[in-house]
């Protein structure tokens, strides 16, 4: 009866492919020459304005703005849901801003507003997570996703001597970002140099303290031959990080991940956690805020190779669809982690 | 004379019904543990056992507070912001500031968790306005307060004083401080709803507040100390949450108030006031609690662990209703038979 | 037995505006309120008043008015329903794995609303036939229908609907800056106005609000009605649902959390009192506009959203105990005067009455 009702004709998802899956949509020439204009309106529009992560990048990017003479702000929702930022992007478009910076909670459904503000020339840079590539010019992504999931496996396997069960501590179900890592750690676990690891679970915690913390519990609880928990999230990472070192685990279970050199001294310090890694975020605000002034200055159009100056960051090239990277992550041990201090 | 001793019988056996009560969610909380660490066996482990009590500890101590407040018929919506907000607000205080003691801190929690009780108990018992619209303007205003105050900023585990943490994870002979704390909290607030007559009044207030009104009791003045107490034990556990998770961000405890209500409800207490106790809420937050931590360890999709919450609580709601007609059929009966 | 004849004579001979008497007052400041803001915001803003960004605000709204139409009912008749937006989320969350299924979209949306109305049944039948409180019953399918959308659709956010339904929800009606959902709200506040305010079911409704018991017995079918409205709350909630899904174009299991507040907010804001019995349609609908246009308007003028949210709280506070404190004096005045007159002496009793239902 269910084939029957799918089969009875009347609009389904196989008869509207949408062929409007364009790639990243670019603002037509570019004047490589053309200088950084004055006075440009740039608005960060973070997953969650509560967030301190995006804090971070979001404040770089404003002094970022500085330097050229532009004046940028941060906006938001206080929740992280898909629906709240469209609300706020609609509120740009009206205050004519020149610039739009967004870490997407969901790819599409803050697609309608970015389009309607592409086309009233207002520059949409993506950074963090990705909206659909046809509804931003420029993506600025803080890793390679294929780098960040890869690079996660490479870690592990060194941490547990390359066998053993792990699992993985996320963020929200819905996250693009840890969505897209995910699959590529999914992929390099494919390799046969990592057979011997067996990646049994993947836990949401919802990028909630308390939430990660007790997720962490459970893990351990349901896999007590557990050797290994990556967690790609900052507030995954501490929350594990904080659980096994006062539990028996500590020393057993490697803790990785992504996470932040203050919050995770302690634990690398007291031997928990041996190696995570990370980026700086304020990098990737700096760069962002770079990206959208030459996409709205027209000195980039967003074609793939077009280069431009990002400040202290030296020059960049667009790579494939629009993207943009900040680079390798760097590795965090017990030997480097005085050195950073955010 | 025989009037008085059947009304007394039939007050023995109301009481003895609402007794089953909490017997029966131990009941479930036992067959639940014991499913569980059949399956798993390392959920009983020490560390298991710990980790559950712990756990359950602040949710426990919030239903506590909750309790007073639905017993007597009204509904305090504002304490997950609030315990947000103190949270915060604690780490700001301790932070870079190693000397300020542990017990400071717990009195500026307390103090501004009573503070915010005492508005809400104003509104909602001199103006009479309906406790659920108050508390839910409360909890907006105060998680805009909360929001504005944190602007972003997260306080690491790493930059609160070691005294603190200890609160939340030491322990004294081997019982930790969290479950402790819940525990002499629950105790305390029992015995006074249970023992001292100005006690029993909050649930007169909760079955029939007009004849409460009639009968002399400062009904005003009760419901004032209900959100006081309620206010003032969220304030307490934003500072056990801050001992506890060390790192705080502006929006912590979002949406527990909506939990704690759950736990209270499956624990007993009427959400129409007049019944329950706290240690049936206590229980209830344990048993909530557990479940969660059940489904993790084995290793049930973890989205349903909500819709079997929803269910547990209809159950709840229901086994409350046909327990409340099963007494007032009772007494009903006690009262024909003895020309009450 | 006193308390229940005034309420019948009143709903035979009064017309039920007049019932509403305490509460125009608040209508007015509400409409008032409303101008205000919308002056206020065209004066000092300049993009407020386009028909742009009006456009937007009122795209916004349009599932809390939607859902705030069958909250108004359920209010009036002294019940309320919190799964709302749950219910909303469950239907997102089907719409989306069902079309990622392959299902025709034909045949998807009636189904999902007819699963919303299961919802709306299962609230209602709790509540009437096994005399629940509906608050407590509501916080619990409030969990559970969330649980289920979270159940159905995990992980995955579904997306790219069809073309010719996305632009329907999206689309404004030819020639104006109004958006079709919003259109459609516009007929249905219209036809639940007249319902509740020129009708036996809503003078029904007005009644079992203030005194349940006292209705039954006036041979107000009490129970049928109170479960047609939670059916009701239902259909539009999943309605509502399929109206989000096709507007941001994506389907999950977190959408509209925590949309009840709002909506419940919003009902308030407009003067319904919360014990049931009194409340206007003009005054939830001035509510709903004034909440969507203040934020769009401190929005504009990049205040932040803590201060929104302080400012809904304050606002919602403030609307409860203006009146309250209204009808808390005018009650004094009444019992002080009551000894003397003794057809006054009737109205005060039904004011106690009706204090006491708090």
């Amino acid at each position: 009866m269910l084939a029957g009702a799918a089969a009875c004709g009347g609009t389904t998802k196989q008869s509207t492919q949408n062929s409007d899956q364009g790639g990243a949509k670019a603002t037509g020439s570019a004047n490589p020459n053309a200088p950084l204009k004055k006075g440009l309106k740039l608005a960060f529009l973070p997953k969650q304005v509560n967030n301190p992560y995006e804090t971070i990048v979001d404040d770089a990017g404003i002094a970022a703005a500085k330097e050229y003479g532009g004046q940028a702000k941060e906006v938001g929702p206080s929740d992280a849901s898909a629906s709240s930022q469209v609300s706020y992007i609609n509120t740009l478009i009206q205050q004519r801003q020149d610039a739009i910076l967004i870490a997407a909670n969901d790819p599409n459904a803050v697609c309608g507003p970015l389009k309607q503000a592409m086309g009233r020339k207002i520059a949409v840079v993506s950074y963090d997570s990705d909206a659909a590539k046809d509804c931003r010019n420029l993506f600025v992504n803080q890793a390679s996703s294929e780098e960040i999931g890869r690079s996660e496996v490479r870690l592990t396997s060194q941490l547990v001597g390359g066998k053993g069960k792990i699992a993985i501590l996320s963020a929200t179900a819905n996250a693009t970002n840890q969505n897209t890592w995910i699959s590529f750690m999914k992929d390099e676990l494919k390799k046969p140099q990592y057979q011997g690891l067996d990646l049994v679970k993947v836990a949401y915690g919802d990028d909630d303290d308390q939430k990660s913390f007790q997720q962490t519990q459970g893990l351990l609880q349901a896999y007590p031959d557990l050797k290994a928990i990556i967690a790609p999230t900052t507030v995954g990472i501490a929350a594990a990080a904080r659980y096994v070192s006062a539990s028996k685990y500590k020393g057993k279970v490697a803790v990785t991940g992504l996470g932040t050199p203050n919050q995770m001294r302690k634990f690398v310090k007291d031997g928990t956690v041996t190696k995570f890694e990370l980026w700086d975020p304020k990098n990737l605000g700096y760069l962002a805020s770079y990206a959208a002034a030459s996409l709205a200055s027209g000195r980039i159009s967003g074609k793939q190779g077009e280069t431009f100056a990002a400040g202290k960051l030296g020059k960049r090239t667009i790579g494939k669809d629009g993207e943009i990277i900040l680079g390798p992550p760097t590795v965090f041990t017990k030997d480097n982690i005085d050195d950073y201090h955010f | 004379m025989s009037t008085v001793a059947a009304a007394n019988g039939g007050r023995r056996r109301a009481a003895a019904l609402w007794r089953a009560r909490e017997l029966s969610i131990l009941g479930a909380l036992v067959v639940l543990v014991a499913v569980t660490a059949a399956i798993t066996p390392d959920f009983l482990s020490a560390q298991g056992v710990k980790d559950t009590f712990l756990n359950a500890s602040i949710l426990a101590l919030l239903a506590v507070g909750q309790t007073l407040v639905v017993v007597t018929r009204n509904i305090d919506l504002s304490v997950g912001s609030l315990v947000g907000l103190v949270a915060f607000t604690s780490g700001r205080f301790v932070l870079g500031h190693p000397d300020r003691g542990v017990l400071l801190v717990v009195l500026l929690g307390v103090a501004i968790g009573a503070a915010v009780g005492l508005v809400n108990g104003a509104l909602v018992s001199f103006f009479r306005v309906p406790a659920l619209v108050v508390t839910l303007g409360m909890l907006y205003v105060i998680q805009g307060l909360d929001y504005y105050y944190a602007h972003g900023q997260q306080i690491n585990a790493a930059d609160v004083p070691a005294s603190l943490l200890n609160l939340g994870s030491g322990s004294v002979l081997g019982v930790p401080y969290l479950p402790l704390i819940t525990v002499l909290v629950m105790v305390a607030v029992g015995s006074y709803l249970r023992a001292y007559p100005s006690g029993r009044e909050f649930y007169a207030i909760g079955s029939n507040p007009d004849a409460a009104r009639l009968a002399g009791v400062p009904v005003r003045k009760r419901i004032l100390t209900a959100y006081v107490c309620s206010g003032g034990l969220a304030g307490l556990a934003g500072v056990l949450w801050l001992a506890r998770f060390g790192t705080v961000v502006a929006d912590a405890a979002n949406g527990w108030e909506l939990r704690v209500v759950a736990a209270v409800v499956v624990g007993g207490v009427a959400i129409v006031g007049g019944v329950g106790t706290v240690y049936g809420a206590a229980l209830g937050a344990l048993l909530l609690t557990t479940i969660g931590s059940a489904l993790v360890v084995l290793r049930v999709n973890p989205f349903w662990q909500d819709a079997i919450a929803g269910v547990l609580l209809l159950l709840a709601i229901s086994a409350d209703r046909l327990l409340s007609l099963r007494v007032t059929r009772a007494l009903r009966r006690r009262n024909v038979r003895h020309g009450g | 037995m006193a308390a229940e004849t005034p309420v019948r004579e009143r709903s035979r001979t009064e017309p039920p505006v007049r019932r509403a008497g305490a509460l125009v007052r608040w209508d007015v400041i509400v409409a008032v309120l409303l101008v205000a803001v919308f002056a206020v915001g065209a004066g000092t803003t300049g993009d407020f008043a386009t028909a742009d960004n009006l456009s937007f605000a009122l795209d916004d709204l349009t599932e809390i008015a939607l859902i705030a139409l069958p909250m108004t009912l359920l209010v009036v008749a002294a019940e309320v329903d919190l799964s709302v937006a749950s219910v909303l989320g469950l239907s997102s969350a089907l719409l989306g794995a069902l079309w990622d299924a392959g299902w025709a979209i034909e045949t998807i949306i009636p189904l999902v609303v007819l699963v919303g109305a299961g919802c709306g049944l299962v609230n209602g039948v709790l509540v009437t036939r096994l005399g629940l409180p509906s608050l407590a019953v509501t916080i619990g399918t409030m969990t559970l229908y969330r649980g289920l959308a979270y159940v159905l659709l995990g992980t995955n956010a579904v997306s790219e609907f069809p073309q010719a339904y996305a632009d329907l929800a999206t689309g404004a009606f030819p020639g104006t800056p109004f958006p079709y959902p919003f259109v459609l709200f516009v007929l249905l506040a219209v036809v639940t106005a007249v319902v509740l305010h020129a009708t036996g079911v809503g003078r029904a409704l007005f009644a079992m609000g203030a005194n349940q018991e006292a209705a039954f017995f006036a041979g107000i079918r009490v129970k049928r009605i109170k479960l047609l409205l939670f059916v009701l709350a239902g259909v539009v909630s999943a309605f509502a649902g399929v109206v989000y899904t096709l507007r941001y174009g994506s389907a999950r299991a977190d959408n509209a959390y925590g949309l009840e507040l709002a909506v419940i907010a919003a009902v308030l804001v407009g003067g319904v009192d919360f014990n049931g019995g009194k409340g206007t349609l003009g005054g939830v609908v001035a509510g709903v506009l004034i909440i969507g246009l203040l934020r769009n308007l401190l929005m504009l003028r990049d205040v932040s959203t803590e201060i929104q949210s302080m400012v809904t709280g304050l606002l919602l506070i403030v609307s409860v105990l203006t009146p309250r404190s209204r009808h808390v004096q005018t009650s004094l005045r009444r019992r002080r005067a009551g000894a003397r007159a003794g057809g006054r002496g009737r109205v005060r009793r039904h004011d106690e009455a009706v204090d006491a239902e708090q």
